[in-house]
């Protein structure tokens, strides 16, 4: 896949895009980093849908949910870093639709759901990890970190990249 | 002069090329970092975003805690095997806690739930997590109490009578042939006072797991003793300090922890019981007798006992020894003993401990720099030799801090534990109350603005308010009003002991450290000991740091 074709203001925004998400997955763990004692526990526990039984089991084992957090701050991290500089940056899309797709999956928006903590919308089956993942996934299929960010420099010499 | 052109050219040329090469460079190193900006200004963002959630919240927002979820509620992993050594009340109400009740008492608790639809203490136990253990091995003395356990270890699926009931445990009659069986991995211990180190370093010895009942010990030697082996060896120690597992004492912790009291120089704590029952005078069980209790054994470990003798005989204390002798059978003694220093550590090993404990779980404050203790016995002329009045203060000098314990076992009117800090006190029990102080440095803009009322309770946390406690007894009420008989997991009500129990069993499959481990229990068991020896001997103790021993004012 050529990502050479854009036009200054496409490549612009789709870069704008890129960050701003990869900004979005960043703060997000690292605002669980920094806040003592988090854990996804109450959140899993409080799933729904047809998964809810699995997350429930991964929240009450106690040999896994420290992994689970482990696994979702730094994955966070790590996916947010990937965005915003431009390094692996397909990597990082994979890490982010991986990411988004559990969180959907463990509170879809289901006609007769309710969850303890309220959403800060209304949504009906697409909620706003599904209009990410859809951005993330149009990212994925016009990349541009060959162009601006890491990856410009990492696969310079792998002309048919 | 043609050469000397082309030659200019060529160097023209050249200094083009390169001035295009350096461009180029720079500006592929523009393109490959453009984004790189970007992580500067998170990082000044998140940096002035948690300086700012730290320092410019209101007061409401700084007494505002986020819930934190608890750890979840399973237990994985092989069945373990536990005995039980001692099953008087309070062993039964262990052996209940971790999942087994005698038939009869399931009986009563139905009775009751159905007399009372708000008394849910049948459904709490019913629902209760199954800890994966099993009742393999039970030691008593008095054959009563034993078969009683032995039905209550056997009834494995929770039915009152007329039930399917499980293996029935092996009884032994000395607890050192139940640390001899190779079915037991695990121990609760929950005799009288005087046998407590003894025991534990026996079973440590044997390999066994310890959940030992407070106080730590009797004797200050064995304290040292029994730390060392616990210290050098693999077994996962607890003491049954189950205050440990308050929701409140959590909460409380954290205020204390962020600052919201200001620096705290004083912590009052009070024992107020007024019932018979609350000052050791237990009902004497109908079967007891010498041909049904093992005398010989209930005198204690005699190295241990040489080690209180000789404490009391030579610093002039003889006179809180016996008064009877301690080979002489007495049903009084045996169901009462916490009423004679024979066999018992008094208010200060009974009472005091749960005090110090919650202090030490919530400030770590350790063992004190001094002790000083005075009472008497004021209303219970029954012949006991401990005190049912007592007053201990404990002097933190470094801490710039001091906590004063003050009991009586002839008025139950109701003394909060505080925590009276500079600009605010914490008054916290089964629930918190934190009132701002007037005269408050820290919330002084708010009081001006009218955003404090100070001298009126500001912040109240009282975990499962809703639920009404189906507490009988008024020993109960007292233990309730601490918090120490239920708390409250991810909203839902647990007896505290169940739940001290279970990080026990955790710990002991995980091989992680419970949170009352031997070093806690050194401190406690220490602190205990300045208190009894400063009453006893009429004068301040004082902890020696560096030599780690008690000494005299």
């Amino acid at each position: 896949m050529t990502n050479k074709n854009y036009n200054k203001t496409q490549l612009l925004w789709l870069v704008v895009l890129r960050v701003v998400i990869g900004w979005y997955f960043l703060y997000e763990g690292l605002a669980k980093l920094l806040t003592h004692g988090w854990t996804s526990y109450g959140y899993i526990m409080d799933s729904q849908g047809v998964f809810a039984g699995l997350f429930k089991a991964l929240g009450q084992s106690q040999s896994l949910m420290p992994l689970v957090d482990t696994i979702n701050i730094y994955g966070l991290i790590i996916i947010g870093l990937f965005l915003v500089l431009g390094l692996f940056e397909k990597i990082g899309y994979i890490g982010a639709i991986f990411f988004l797709v559990l969180y959907y999956l463990s509170h879809p928006a289901l006609l007769n759901t309710v969850y303890l903590l309220p959403p800060e919308g209304s949504y009906l089956w697409i909620n706003k990890n599904i209009v990410m993942l859809c951005a993330v996934a149009v990212l994925f299929v016009f990349p541009t970190a060959k162009r601006i960010g890491l990856d410009r420099f990492i696969f310079k010499n792998k002309k048919t990249l | 002069m043609s050469t000397i052109e082309n030659k200019d050219n060529k160097n023209k040329t050249n200094i083009e090329n390169s001035e295009q090469n350096i461009s180029k460079g720079r500006r592929e190193a523009l393109k490959t970092l453009a984004t790189v900006p970007v992580l500067g200004a998170m990082a000044y963002g998140t940096y002035k975003k948690t300086k700012n959630e730290r320092t410019n919240r209101l007061a409401a927002d700084m007494f505002r805690f986020q819930e934190m979820p608890s750890p979840a509620l399973v237990t994985e992993g092989n069945v373990i095997r536990v005995g039980i050594i001692g099953v008087g009340n309070r062993g039964i109400d262990l052996m209940r806690a971790i999942g087994f009740a005698t038939p009869e008492n399931i009986e009563n608790l139905k009775t009751e739930s159905q007399k009372n639809s708000r008394d849910t203490r049948y459904k709490d136990f019913v629902e209760q997590e199954n800890l994966n253990v099993k009742i393999t091995a039970v030691c008593d003395i008095f054959d009563a109490y034993a078969e009683r356990a032995i039905l209550a270890g056997a009834n494995i699926h929770r039915e009152g009578l007329n039930g399917k009931y499980g293996e029935r445990p092996k009884r032994y009659l000395n607890y050192k042939e139940l640390l001899a069986a190779s079915d037991v991995d695990a121990v609760i211990i929950a005799t009288p006072d005087h046998w407590h180190a003894q025991m534990a370093m026996d079973a440590v010895k044997a390999g066994k797991h310890v959940y030992l009942e407070k106080p730590m010990s009797w004797t200050v030697p064995e304290t040292f003793a029994l730390r060392e082996i616990v210290r050098n060896s693999k077994v996962i120690f607890q003491l049954g300090h189950q205050n440990r597992q308050i929701e409140t004492n959590k909460r409380g912790k954290e205020i204390i922890e962020k600052g919201l009291l200001g620096p705290i120089s004083l912590i009052e704590t009070s024992t107020n019981r007024n019932d018979p029952n609350g000052a050791w005078v237990y009902p004497i069980h109908p079967d007891a007798n010498p041909n049904t209790i093992d005398w010989k054994q209930f005198e204690g470990d005699p190295n241990r006992v040489k080690e209180y003798m000789e404490y009391m005989t030579s610093n002039g204390l003889a006179k809180y020894v016996g008064p009877e002798a301690r080979d002489k059978f007495s049903l009084e003694r045996f169901f009462r003993w916490r009423c004679w220093w024979d066999y018992s550590t008094g208010l200060s090993g009974d009472l005091l401990t749960h005090e110090y404990d919650a202090i030490n779980q919530m400030m770590n404050v350790g063992i004190p720099d001094s002790a000083t203790s005075s009472g008497g016995i004021y209303f219970f002329k029954d012949g006991r030799t401990v005190p049912d009045v007592l007053q201990t203060t404990f002097e933190y000098k470094e801490k710039n801090l001091a906590f004063l314990y003050s009991a009586t076992q002839a008025s139950q009117f109701r003394r909060s534990r505080k925590f009276m800090g500079h600009d605010a006190t914490m008054e916290i029990g089964n629930s918190i109350t934190v009132t701002v102080d007037a005269r408050s440095e820290k919330y002084k803009e708010q009081i001006d603005k009218g955003v404090i009322k100070p001298g009126k309770p500001f912040y109240n946390y009282t975990p499962g308010q809703k639920d009404v406690d189906a507490v009988t007894s008024a020993t109960q009420l007292y233990f309730a009003e601490r918090g120490l008989l239920y708390s409250y997991v991810n909203g839902k009500r647990y007896n505290t002991t169940f739940l001290h129990l279970k990080e026990w069993i955790d710990c002991i499959r995980t091989g992680k450290q419970p949170s009352c481990g031997i070093e806690e229990g050194f401190q406690e068991a220490i602190t205990a000991h300045m208190g009894t020896r400063a009453y006893l001997e009429g004068r301040t103790m004082y902890w020696d740091k560096d030599k780690e021993e008690i000494v005299r004012g």
